[in-house]
């Protein structure tokens, strides 16, 4: 599965693009926001305030309890601040 | 038609282009949102996006605006890169046979693009960097308008 972090969310995990192997139980958004915050405190800082950080699946918008199904690319970023 | 890109954009010529060898147009309504330098704090500005998903969201947008008033052509140009204050960022135009619908148009698909298209703005100055925040406002503009069927949200 390839992850991605845009804005200040890439700053703090200090990379834009990884490509992981999920360990197996995560099913969601928020559960692979826990697992990712276990990586290292870099991780533990971009996510510190889950509630902030928006989800991508598949370029998608999604909620934190969306599942993850099949999922190529999951995204990270901040609430959007174009126009 | 929906563009990302980093060149600036010319909005005269943009407009003819929505005019061109069409009769059938009676209003364009066009808005621009430029860099503003926030009386000096702001010397520049960095647009980030999620491309793939940026041209994904614009096309999204559009189509829902189509669907709601009866447009005749619809623009959204967005820039990317680093801009200066008085640089143009955003361009929407909206063309319909009667002003309301342009109008209207054009203004959902400025309220729907500032919450959903995935850009961030980075803005850098005398006092150093930093991300912008979402507003609330734009939240609330976004959340005057019934939400699309099938909305995910």
């Amino acid at each position: 599965m390839r992850l991605l972090y845009f804005a200040w969310v890439r700053e703090k995990t200090g990379i834009d693009v990884e490509v992981v192997e999920l360990p197996p139980g995560i099913a969601t958004i928020a559960e692979l926001i826990a697992w990712l915050r276990t990586r290292g405190p870099e991780f533990d800082a971009a996510f510190a305030r889950p509630d902030v950080v928006r989800a991508a699946i598949d370029r998608t918008h999604v909620r934190h309890d969306a599942k993850l199904g099949g999922a190529a690319e999951i995204a990270f970023f901040p609430p959007v601040t174009g126009g | 038609m929906i563009r990302v890109q980093q060149e600036d954009f010319d909005i005269g010529a943009e407009i003819a282009k929505v005019k061109a060898g069409r009769t059938d147009i009676g209003a364009i309504v066009s808005f621009t949102g430029t860099v503003r330098d926030c009386g000096g704090a702001v010397t520049q500005m960095t647009l980030e996006h999620y491309p793939g998903m940026t041209e994904t969201e614009l096309e999204h947008i559009e189509t829902e605006a189509k669907s709601r008033w009866p447009l005749q052509a619809s623009l959204i140009v967005h820039r990317t890169g680093t801009l200066r204050p008085g640089d143009n960022i955003v361009l929407v135009i909206t063309a319909s046979e009667h002003r309301q619908a342009a109008f209207e148009a054009a203004k959902f698909l400025m309220d729907y693009l500032k919450t959903s298209a995935p850009f961030w703005k980075r803005e850098s100055g005398p006092e150093g960097d930093r991300w912008v925040e979402a507003s609330s406002r734009d939240e609330s503009a976004h959340g005057r308008w019934e939400p699309p069927k099938n909305a995910a949200e």
